[in-house]
């Protein structure tokens, strides 16, 4: 019987050897950077590349990519080049998403920070920030203590707080729907914030919630909750999950026909969600962070060709978090003139974008003592298909951010901003 | 002075400078931080797969326990490093015990099996105690403090550097320990087991008992390195006691050579380097850390150490 | 209540049915090969996505037959690269080479298609339910059920009267002798991998049409799996059957009263059981791997 492991042709020792040499020298070389021009402005982002988030953090990134191409073609910040390093995070690891903060403020110098989808490893990412003193934009990652109960004077958020989101949908829910509300909420702190906000809302204009479950993150079979849900016999079965599980539940539900007993909506809706859903699936009463279909906004077109040179498809909200995250980082610096943090921090108080990089139509700013951005919510229907391929939604609704009604007031939201002396 | 001597003295002189030569070649001292961390972890677990022939494929579970018990420790009751540091390490190594009681009598894949079995239980308790573990979102909104020595304050809240040497001195005490332990009787009798389990038998040493007590040793020393790495990040969360990272212990251990006392600390600081590295510049660093296990397992069983030190025979 | 409680039992065995072929699968590749494949979750998005790229040209059913064949070939093909040096080796390889494996499939499989959720389409008329009463029986259910019975009924058939099935059956009792009655154990081995993983490419198919796809898709399929066999017993087929069935009761049910427990409850019943009767509920004694 023939020998089942293979010969070596050459020495296995000296095989290893010389690869282990090679091997070294093509790992150590590159870390050896060799002393860079100090002009260089750099953005890190550390965003989940790997992962359930993958789509998520990568559309990001790509949208911060456009940003700072543009920054560079317009001379700058501060008259020096801008350059974006990007590391992956991974979806779920905090010691990895805080091991690569620190290794872009440590090793690579960063004068600014970007990150993270995932709520939690945003919050740990905000406190290296925080520790070290920089500058930090939080693209795309929903827990409401990012601009909550954790604020810091570094720390700035581009997407919605729940308490946004709960308010901007709740009036389109009650009017369309009626007044029974079922709940279906992730059993996380975004999950249990979006529900009581929701509630709250809901209240005011007189609905009700009659029942709800609290169904684990990454749950794939959503059956059982969907029995309950089918038994309390509400008008509407509210949708509270994000991202995969929203498709597992809702391609579950037409499954079961809910969709032809009851309503089905939410609050949190993505366009990659509504892409990964099969058309049938495609229905329900939501609100979108942005969009790409808007009529009669400046620059949009602009933004949209952008998207669609590097990917070959239209920006999601996703693309224009990132985009907004580094637009902000330098035009924070051009106003005041400086790259320290603290002046810039400083700068971005109720700073409003410029329509160029809001991309809607109200007023986008950063209110102040809380660094949040208060922007347009658009509310509206799930499309199956529409007048492009990747128009799926139906903006019914816009929104104003802006409105006390819709964002809480400074106090509300928790957020009591310490500034350095 | 022995080969092995020598060899103990330069590593220790290697960690001892390592946040100095480490920036030369692109590193930083968190990353110094984490292979100390990672190597202790992972000679643990070598202390019960090298050592004692015994494969676990749940230690993070213990890690991650410990991790957690400090955090905790910190958060909810302000206590300091230390303490904070033993209630990690009192509470995961009580779970070992009795866990290890309950499976010192399985071996080979049951044994594996049971151990992922029993980290995924703790893994879902963390994810999904919202209220205490802070579920998926993990513990955080806590920081480490100084450790007050009476006589004078270490910052190890603020200075990389400060938390590095802390961790080095844990780490040395543990490494020292595990030594002593391997080179007493007991550890004989381990390798013994090791070697021929029925032999052992024959002589007339209590398998079981001492299977127990080299699971409990290991992770007591794994639980150590677990409320490190909550110390590092400031943070924890229940990624921290996944069979992924059970996984990736293993593979450090074998990397470096299960067969020595320091081929874990090199596989480890193999791994996390070149996972840091790979993941910097390539979206699919996971298919080459896939790649990297597959490579490992069919061409270099025993590990770097193995590789250097022996021949061309398997 | 009952009501509640019985339409949890029952959906708990169409879920536990969709375990059982996950674990079958696995089962009998741990039983001739002892090799433990944690690289099945990969193969079962390996079976996904390839069904999603055929759609267009085969259409929704010739997915179906082709996909997990497709699936099975690349089974194949990596049990004679990688795994066969790992006979007769430590068990520690197998594991590490098939977590490293895992790896490489759930980021291969997202290089070639893209880290965000495609949309499937199965057939519209499957994905309706079928009575307003029992709404959660919908087509696509049924058509699970169905096609596992016909997958499982089909492999204790090759198993029980065909000669590949004499021959695996007796090589997981002593895979010497039959080697030394001439069968090449070789081929044997691949084609028992490559049957297993077939399995697994079935089950993603099926997936596929009830789950967002996406890379991960596998993650958590693949411990739930494991506990079916050791729940109902190593080496004892009958019994992976019966544990995959029995782990999606006691899930189903829990999520009525303790949702946050669904998962950890299958854990602690697999630690009850190893504690308890080590071999399983159905396997034989001594079997261990």
């Amino acid at each position: 019987m023939p020998n089942e492991t293979l010969a070596p042709v050459v020495d296995r020792r000296t095989f290893v050897k010389t690869a282990l040499a090679v091997g070294a020298a093509t790992v150590a070389s590159p870390y050896i950077i060799p002393a860079r021009a100090a002009d260089v402005v750099k953005l890190g982002m550390a965003n989940p590349l790997t992962g359930t988030y993958a789509a998520f953090g990568k559309n990001e990134s790509i949208g911060c990519q456009l940003a700072v191409e543009e920054i560079n073609a317009k001379g700058g910040i501060l008259g020096r080049q801008a350059q974006l390093i990007i590391e992956d995070s991974t979806s779920g690891d905090a010691g990895t998403a805080v091991q690569k903060s620190r290794k872009l403020i440590d090793s690579d110098h960063v004068n600014f920070l970007l990150g993270n989808v995932n709520s939690a490893l945003a919050l740990a990412m905000a406190g290296v920030s925080n520790e070290k003193g920089v500058l930090h934009i939080d693209p795309g990652g929903h827990t409401d203590a990012v601009t909550g109960k954790s604020c810091h004077w570094n720390v700035f958020r581009v997407c919605n707080t729940t308490a946004m989101e709960a308010n901007a949908v709740a009036s389109a829910l009650v009017k369309s729907y009626g007044k029974k509300f079922y709940y279906i909420t992730p059993d996380y702190a975004y999950g249990h914030t979006v529900e009581a906000g929701l509630i709250t809302a809901i209240k005011k204009l007189g609905g009700e919630r009659i029942g709800g479950d609290l169904a684990p993150l990454g749950t794939v079979d959503f059956s059982s909750y969907l029995i309950k849900a089918q038994a309390a016999k509400p008008d509407v079965i509210l949708f509270l999950v994000a991202g995969n599980d929203l498709i597992n539940a809702l391609k579950q539900a037409v499954q079961f026909g809910l969709d032809k007993k009851f309503h089905l909506a939410g609050a949190l809706m993505e366009l990659e969600v509504l892409e990964g859903l099969p058309t049938e699936a495609r229905i329900g009463t939501w609100l979108l962070e942005w969009y790409w279909n808007q009529p009669n906004v400046p620059h949009l077109d602009a933004f949209v060709a952008g998207i669609k040179k590097k990917t070959g498809r239209v920006p999601t909200a996703r693309h224009w978090f990132g985009y907004v995250g580094g637009w902000t980082c330098a035009l924070g610096a051009e106003k005041a003139k400086s790259l320290k943090a603290l002046d810039i921090a400083k700068a971005l108080q109720d700073f409003a974008l410029p329509p160029e990089v809001a991309l809607g139509p109200n007023k986008a700013y950063y209110r102040a003592n809380q660094n949040q951005l208060l922007d347009t919510i658009y509310v509206g229907l799930a499309k199956a298909k529409g007048s492009a391929p990747d128009d799926l939604f139906d903006v019914k609704t816009l929104v104003n951010g802006a409105d006390v009604a819709i964002s809480g007031t400074l106090e509300e939201s928790g957020c009591k901003m310490t500034w350095p002396t | 002075m022995t080969r092995a001597r020598a060899l103990d003295i330069a590593v220790i002189a290697a960690l001892a400078t390592m946040p100095y030569w480490m920036a030369a070649i692109g590193g930083y001292t968190e990353l110094a931080s984490r292979i100390v961390v990672m190597g202790l972890a992972a000679m643990s677990l070598n202390f019960l797969l090298g050592y004692t022939g015994i494969l676990s494929f749940g230690h993070a579970a213990y890690f991650g326990l410990g991790g957690y018990g400090a955090a905790m420790a910190i958060k909810y009751f302000g206590w300091g490093t230390l303490p904070a540091m033993a209630l990690g390490i009192v509470v995961a190594t009580l779970a070992a015990a009795v866990i290890g009681a309950l499976i010192a009598r399985r071996r080979g894949v049951y044994f594996a099996m049971v151990t992922i079995a029993f980290g995924q239980v703790f893994y879902f308790i963390a994810l999904r105690w919202n209220q205490v573990t802070g579920g998926d979102d993990g513990l955080t909104g806590w920081r480490r403090v100084p450790i007050d020595f009476g006589f004078a304050k270490l910052k190890i809240e603020q200075n990389d550097k400060a938390f590095y040497y802390f961790a080095l001195v844990v780490f040395i005490i543990c490494v020292a320990a595990m030594a002593r332990l391997i080179a007493s009787p007991l550890g004989r009798s381990l390798i013994a087991i090791r070697e021929n389990e029925r032999r052992a038998r024959f002589l007339g040493l209590a398998i079981d008992s001492r299977v127990w007590l080299s699971f409990v040793i290991s992770c007591f020393f794994v639980s150590v390195a677990g409320t490190l790495y909550a110390l590092l990040n400031n943070f924890i969360d229940p990624r921290a006691l996944h069979y992924n990272l059970s996984g990736n212990l293993v593979i450090m251990a074998v990397m470096g050579g299960m067969r020595s006392f320091w081929g874990p600390l090199f596989g480890a600081a193999i791994f996390v380097a070149l996972q840091d590295y790979l993941s910097s510049h390539t979206d699919n660093w996971m298919f080459l850390i896939g790649l990297v296990f597959v490579l490992v397992v069919r061409f270099f069983p025993r590990g770097l150490v193995g590789v250097l030190s022996r021949g061309s025979a398997a | 209540m009952t009501q509640l409680i019985l339409f949890n039992v029952f959906n708990g065995l169409i879920v536990g049915a969709f375990y059982a072929l996950m674990a079958l699968g696995l089962s009998l590749i741990l039983n001739l090969s002892g090799v433990i494949n944690f690289a099945h979750g990969g193969f079962l998005a390996l079976g996904a996505y390839f069904a999603y790229a055929l759609i267009p040209y085969v259409g929704f059913w010739g997915a179906l037959v082709l996909s997990p064949i497709l699936t099975g070939v690349v089974g194949l093909v990596v049990e004679r690269l990688l795994i066969r040096p790992l006979y007769g080796r430590d068990p520690l390889y197998g594991l590490l080479l098939t977590f490293g494996l895992a790896y490489m499939l759930e980021d291969g499989v997202k290089y070639v298609w893209g880290p965000q959720s495609l949309p499937f389409e199965a057939p519209t008329w499957l994905m309706s339910s079928l009575s307003n009463d029992y709404f959660f029986l919908t087509g696509y259910r049924l058509f699970m059920i169905l096609i596992v019975v016909v997958a499982v009924a089909g492999l204790f058939g090759v198993l029980g009267y065909t000669r590949l099935g004499m021959r695996i059956r007796a090589g997981t009792r002593d895979l010497e002798t039959v080697s030394t009655l001439g069968v090449n154990t070789r081929l044997l081995r691949s084609l028992n991998f490559g049957l297993g993983v077939y399995f697994a490419g079935l089950a993603g198919v099926l997936a596929a049409g009830q789950l967002g796809l996406e890379p991960t898709i596998g993650d958590g399929l693949i411990m739930p799996s494991f506990v079916a066999i050791i729940v109902g017993g190593l080496g004892s087929l009958v019994g992976t059957l019966f544990g995959g069935l029995l782990i999606g009761v006691v899930s189903g049910l829990t999520t009525v009263f303790w949702p946050a427990a669904s998962e950890a409850v299958i854990y602690v019943m697999m630690g009850l059981v190893l504690l308890l009767r080590p071999r399983g509920l159905l396997g034989e004694e001594g079997r261990i791997v």
